[in-house]
């Protein structure tokens, strides 16, 4: 840059961001995280050994979003697949970029077991307590009397049962490194993302575990509001019932990895203690 | 040629896997094929493989289908009921062009069915193995050396044509104990490059994608064309058919896997009453072997498929003889194995009804 120029590069899209037109409707967080996940693979210098798969749901295109190698997976299979990868190259970094139905709906035994399988793998879940992209069903963290298309007279919990907190029911898993809920309703909330989501894959980079972060996100056209509406339902709602914060994090917790935490958890059990010979 | 060994067809089957190159195993505990899981959980280790038990059968061939996007040889294994939980990520792979191997030990159904050899997957390999216009490559062994034999190919098979293979054995096949003789390791350093593969860009190339979806029409048509392109390549030229006393056959019994051993007794005894018969017997089911069953069409008054079902490879039989000569049928399901004096009578029945 010459001395003349008055001109100061403050932002540039991300390396990891092709530059192309996402699919997504107008005021949908979608394209803050996954601007967010570009910057962080940028960061972390990562791209070039990044793989990442896109399951059924909104963000199935988003192999068309992500400069990185992307696989496309059947829906709710992403942390099997995501599993093959990691198993097959687990020197690359593996993320799963998951919608609420996909995760705790049809891929929740997949979820489940590549969480307590302690996977070296990233996963970023959207929930918006919606189905987006087949026009919005009721989806497994839809809440308590939440009008979908239904659900419309709103969520019975007697017949339809209760969401899924996928946060803490995952938090539970001793193969779990780290797992963080945020949001991205505004500047403050994008950096703290942005943060968990960079945590989340250096825990993947320093071999630590499973790590996952839960974005509270919006879905303004099937929720039918406008953007800045959808973030208020949000917090009104959505929040108190999915709180934000660290659900785990073996590493503040004292320990080097996950499975060092599953061990001192299980310290009474002999056989999942056995005794090292001096 | 390396010494002979006495095996169970599932332990060499998986052998001959590892040998192939295979270095990663993912499955969930299924009876008959229960000894391909074990052998490979015991031996993927002392290889530098992985053996990872799923939770489910949908959950490992999703596994295989990450694998293989990977650039990985990567095999599982299942029976009937399994096979059918991996039809939606077998479909995935055909569609996304990875190649892979699925044996199927397949027991009898339908539903949870039972757990004795059967042959009534033959139409879900060879037709319907998931949604979507697609093909898979589907190998029928019927001695232990052919399990092994089939599984040393059907890596070369997958990669060469970027499919997926089946190996589609049964129960008894898989339990049975034989000589066989194993074939020699690959080399992993010679197995072929995947420059299509999702192993990381490094910066060297555009990034890879693995899909199978495709929301404008005319761009599926195209690569479902462009696929059916490759389906034609690989019947003009991977068709294998074993054709014993064929040649001055009247009549041909057709049968494949275990019921071709069956299929076998019964013309050698009915050659021993003068009965001019023979014994085609498929190794590929899909490619069907059309040329073998055409050439002996040329001759044969008639043709017998001996199966253990209710009669499934019949109807590629009848496709292919197109009402030349008769073509008939018998079987036994449920997991009864029908003898080889059962199907001597039918021959001689036949050759009865259709006359010298």
């Amino acid at each position: 840059m010459t001395e003349a120029s008055n001109e100061k590069l403050v932002y540039e899209r991300p390396h990891a961001l092709l530059p192309v037109v996402t699919n997504y409707c107008p005021g949908c967080p979608h394209g803050i995280v996954i601007r967010l996940v570009t910057e962080v693979l940028d960061e972390l210098g990562v791209e070039g050994k990044t793989i990442g798969v896109a399951p059924v749901g909104c963000a199935v295109m988003s192999y068309d979003f992500f400069a990185c190698d992307m696989i496309e997976a059947a829906h709710g299979r992403a942390p099997a697949v995501a599993t093959g990868v990691k198993r097959a190259l687990p020197d690359s970094v593996v993320f799963a970029y998951q919608g609420d139905g996909d995760l705790a709906s049809i891929g929740m035994a997949e979820t489940v077991h590549a969480a307590t399988r302690g996977e070296n793998v990233t996963v970023i879940f959207i929930n918006n307590a919606i189905y987006g992209m087949t026009g919005g069903q009721m989806a497994p963290t839809s809440l308590p009397n939440q009008v979908t298309q239904t659900s419309p007279y709103g969520r019975d919990v007697n017949t339809a049962g209760y969401p899924i907190r996928v946060a803490e029911l995952l938090s539970n898993l001793d193969g779990v490194a780290y797992i963080e809920r945020v949001t991205v309703d505004k500047p403050a909330n994008v950096r703290k993302a942005k943060k968990a989501i960079k945590k989340a894959f250096q825990t993947q980079i320093e071999g630590r575990g499973y790590s996952m972060v839960e974005v509270v996100s919006t879905c303004p056209t099937n929720w039918g509001m406008t953007p800045q509406e959808a973030f208020g339902w949000m917090n009104e709602n959505m929040l108190p019932y999915y709180p934000l914060g660290v659900y785990k994090d073996v590493v503040a917790d004292g320990y080097e990895n996950a499975a060092e935490a599953a061990r001192a958890r299980a310290a009474a059990c002999p056989i999942a203690n056995p005794q090292v010979e001096d | 040629m390396t010494e002979k060994v006495l095996m169970k067809g599932n332990e060499a089957l998986a052998e001959a896997a590892l040998r192939a190159g295979c270095r990663f195993f993912f499955g969930y505990p299924i009876t008959p094929q229960t000894e391909v899981a074990a052998y490979m959980s015991k031996r993927l280790p002392q290889v530098g493989g992985t053996y990872l038990q799923a939770e489910s059968e949908v959950a490992a061939i999703n596994m295989v289908y990450g694998a293989s996007a990977a650039g990985a040889r990567v095999m599982t294994s299942s029976s009937s009921p399994g096979i059918s939980l991996k039809s939606e990520g077998i479909s995935y792979m055909a569609g996304s062009d990875l190649p892979g191997v699925i044996i199927n030990i397949q027991r009898g159904g339908p539903g949870l069915g039972g757990i004795q050899p059967s042959q009534s997957d033959y139409w879900q390999a060879t037709r319907a193995t998931g949604h979507g216009d697609f093909q898979i490559f589907v190998f029928a062994p019927s001695t232990v050396q052919e399990m092994a034999d089939c599984a040393y190919e059907a890596f070369d098979i997958a990669d060469k044509y970027r499919i997926p293979v089946m190996i589609l054995g049964d129960g008894l096949l898989g339990q049975m104990m034989e000589p066989v003789c194993l074939p020699e390791a690959r080399d992993m350093e010679s197995l072929p490059a995947k420059p299509w593969a999702t192993m990381g860009h490094k910066h060297e190339r555009e990034h890879n994608v693995v899909n199978s979806l495709y929301l404008t029409a005319d761009k599926l048509e195209s690569l479902n064309i462009e696929r059916y392109e490759r389906y034609d390549v690989i019947k003009a030229n991977e068709q294998r058919c074993e054709e014993y006393l064929v040649d001055d056959a009247d009549f041909v019994v057709v049968a494949f896997g275990a019921s071709a051993r069956v299929a076998r007794s019964a013309v050698n005894a009915a050659r021993e009453q003068g009965i001019k018969v023979g014994l085609l017997r498929p190794i590929t089911l899909w490619p069907f072997p059309e040329a073998a069953i055409n050439k002996a069409c040329e001759h044969a008054k008639a043709f017998l498929a001996v199966e253990m079902n209710m009669g499934q490879m019949v109807d590629d039989v009848r496709l292919v003889v197109n009402g030349r000569v008769p073509v008939e049928f018998y079987g036994r399901t449920g997991g009864v194995i029908p003898t080889p004096a059962e199907v001597l009578g039918k021959i001689v029945e036949m050759t009865e009804r259709e006359g010298e």
